[in-house]
């Protein structure tokens, strides 16, 4: 049997490193949002057969289209780019694809997305009150199923333990979206933003399957032995099922992943690594917190 | 279902096979009912509008809005694109139109003739023999303060009454002096809505067109006032197009990918699992079919986020099935019978069941409330996924052991274990 319990100090370091890192890395670089949020517009479009390069591109999008400010990069591989800008009118997105089909006639637009600053405010606060009532949500309904489990650790503290481990499992592939966004230029979009709730649904799932092991444990051998060794029990008890729950799950992602559609891609790696957060959460940090928060024996 | 499993199994068998048929995309289940597929799948044009509220009372509001949408879809209807869509999103206090057009060619031009305010205005009739002559008034909806629903005193009949600001009350005035006995014609973007015939000169500043409403009819006159008069302007907030090609691509990927991870899932609990994992694999084929039609019959559009949370759901759905397989597992090491064991194992698993599956039922429910509508798509098919899920890991995974139990080999293996409790 595995001592999870007793060398809990080890696992507390290494997730308070790692939330740690996420908040200092939300601090310094922020949420690099897309423009569904701050408004903008989003442009996917293919030249085939061309050779234009990126260069080419953003040189004819300053100087012939006037757009100042664009971002536009490459998929490489396709001839298609992304460009990024603030939001235009519509008659300006006509006159621009006149101009650039006159430069390359094989000019082919896949996608185009403008979005007014307004809809962003409305949105960004809608996201707010979405992840707040997720979290409490949960904790309370997590503090309700246990009351039956009020002693020795009393079933608010199971609702508190859950909530401190969803915002665990929500900070380390939140940390990860903020440094591929400094990086690799990966914008938040309401993708990411669902990603990061469905993740707090999911990644309490073992947490539950744990705690539920705990409390019909403590209602067999409540007073015989201690808590601390009960708790360790049903860690490994249920260490099997929790890792092969998420499993499937992550087989599906990883499915999603390698093979679905190029546009879900950060969102399939955000739920991926939050699962996998939350596998590690459920064992190693929701159960030895009980066991930090009960009274000594 | 404990006395007559292989009843009940065959049941669920022969529904999920009328399933499977029904949400093939080809042959008879697409000619019943085709899917209904979002635009970033089949390609086309999203459009938001933000209708801006500002001058419009708090107790016209939902009639306003109401009757924009009405104006809007005649408009889109024009277009000759295939199921054209127009819905409200309310949210808080401001209201949106967001308008779907799968496969439209000139976007431009639709944008073009949907920004348009209604145009409400009067015209005057003449009849010269056979021919009817509509002459415009200058009085238009601008002058109209508002319409109401009203009943007429004596019959309980339904009747619409309109009111006009001042200016609008001296040009109706005068229009009515002038066409006593004649019909009045009220156009909405040009097309005849209602043509009453004016009784006598009405100065009032509100006039009450009677008729043979029904309430429906006189309610949707009272929004078409309500829409070309009142000043709720509609501006273009958000655009999105898609090509059909990104779409179909995309389509594509996304059910490649879920019949891979639906293989993945298959091997992975046959490999772990053996004889209980290919249980749970027909289970979970069976809910695949039970989910999906039941997402056609309800009329889901399937966008690309909406496909994503039922695949998302796939990988869950054998949790409940896992948790109960070990819960089995761990009461025949206590020396229960097979048997028992079994019925046991699903009654011990259930809370945990339960309670984690609710914890996902909390995050969809959330989502859908406070998302628009690509994430409602995702919201919606997780949240039906799940509740499925749960009948289908549980009735339909303890019906194939049941039936297994009964058999033949079931009972070989029961005589084999200790029997006490």
């Amino acid at each position: 049997m595995l001592n999870i319990v007793g060398k809990r100090k080890i696992w507390f370091t290494v997730s308070g490193i790692l939330v740690g890192a996420a908040f200092v890395a939300m601090i310094i670089f922020g949420f690099k949002l897309s423009a569904e949020f701050k408004g903008g517009t989003l442009w996917e479009f293919s030249l085939p057969g061309t050779s234009a390069s990126l260069g080419d591109v953003q040189q004819f999008f300053a100087s012939n289209l006037h757009i100042e400010n664009s971002d536009i990069s490459i998929n490489n591989g396709s001839e298609s780019f992304l460009a990024r800008f603030d939001a235009i009118p519509e008659a300006t997105h006509q006159s621009d694809i006149v101009t650039l089909t006159a430069q390359w006639p094989s000019f082919s637009e896949a996608s185009f997305q403008s979005i007014g600053p307004s809809v962003g405010a409305a949105l960004e606060k809608n996201v707010v009150i979405a992840i707040l009532l997720v979290l409490v949500g949960i904790s309370l309904y997590i503090a309700f199923a246990f009351r039956k489990a009020s002693r020795p650790v009393s079933s608010w503290k199971y609702g508190w333990i859950t909530l401190l481990t969803l915002i665990h499992d929500v900070s380390i592939p939140a940390g990860m979206l903020v440094l591929l966004g400094r990086f690799r230029g990966v914008e938040i979009d309401t993708n990411a933003i669902v990603a990061l709730l469905v993740v707090m649904g999911f990644s309490v799932h073992d947490t539950i399957v744990v705690f539920d092991r705990v409390r019909e444990n403590l209602s067999l051998r409540r007073g015989k032995e201690k808590f601390a060794s009960i708790v360790n029990d049903s860690v490994n008890q249920t260490i099997a099922r929790s890792i092969n729950t998420s499993l499937t799950l992550i087989l599906v992602l990883l499915a999603l992943y390698f093979v679905g559609p190029a546009d879900l891609k950060y969102f399939i790696l955000t739920l991926l690594v939050g699962v996998i957060t939350g596998i590690y959460s459920s064992i190693f940090i929701a159960s030895p917190l009980l066991v930090s928060v009960s009274p000594k024996e | 279902m404990r006395r007559h499993p292989g009843l009940y199994l065959t049941i669920v068998i022969i529904v999920a096979v009328a399933a499977a048929l029904f949400v093939y995309p080809k042959n008879w289940g697409a000619k019943a009912l085709p899917w209904r597929l979002g635009l970033d799948l089949v390609g086309g044009t999203h459009l938001v509008y933000q209708i801006d509220l500002s001058q419009v009372a708090v107790a016209d509001r939902d009639s306003v809005v109401q009757g924009l949408r009405d104006v809007i879809e005649k408009r889109v209807n024009l277009f000759g694109v295939s199921e054209p869509q127009v819905y409200i999103a309310q949210t808080g206090d401001s209201a949106q139109l967001d308008v779907d057009l799968a496969g439209v060619k000139n976007v431009t031009d639709a944008i073009n003739q949907i920004g348009e305010t209604p145009l409400l205005d009067f015209a005057e009739v003449q009849q010269n023999g056979s021919s009817t002559q509509y002459v415009p008034t200058n009085l238009t909806g601008q002058y109209i303060t508002g319409a109401q629903l009203t009943f007429n005193q004596t019959t309980n009949a339904p009747q619409v009454q309109i009111s006009f600001n001042t200016d609008g009350t001296k040009i109706f005035g005068e229009i009515t002096a002038a066409n006593v006995g004649k019909p009045l014609a009220i156009f909405l973007d040009n097309n005849l809505i209602e043509a009453p015939t004016v009784d006598e000169a009405i100065t009032g500043g509100t006039a009450l067109i009677t008729g043979n409403f029904t309430v429906d009819s006189a309610k949707t006159l009272v929004e078409r006032f309500n829409a070309g008069a009142l000043p709720a302007p509609i501006s273009l907030v958000n655009q999105q197009t898609v090509s059909a090609t990104l779409g179909n691509d995309s389509l594509r990927n996304m059910i490649l990918a879920a019949v891979l991870g639906t293989l993945l899932v298959i091997l992975f609990m046959l490999f772990y699992y053996r004889l209980f994992g290919f249980f749970a694999a027909c289970a979970l084929i069976i809910y695949i079919a039970f989910t999906l039609a039941i997402f056609k019959l309800i009329g889901i559009t399937m966008s690309l986020s909406g496909i994503a949370g039922f695949v998302l759901t796939i990988g869950m759905a054998v949790d409940a099935n896992i948790l109960t397989f070990e819960r089995i597992k761990e009461e025949q090491k206590r020396g229960l019978p097979r048997t028992s064991a079994v019925e046991e194992g699903f009654r011990r698993a259930w809370p945990s069941i339960r309670d984690s599956n609710t914890s996902t039922i909390i995050t969809a429910v959330i989502l859908y409330y406070f998302t628009s509508s690509f994430v409602q798509g995702f919201a919606l098919t997780l949240l039906i996924g799940v509740v499925v899920s749960l009948f289908s890991a549980i009735t339909t995974t303890r019906l194939f052991l049941r039936v297994y139990e009964n058999s033949g080999r079931g009972k070989q293996n029961k005589t084999v274990a200790p029997q006490h409790a």
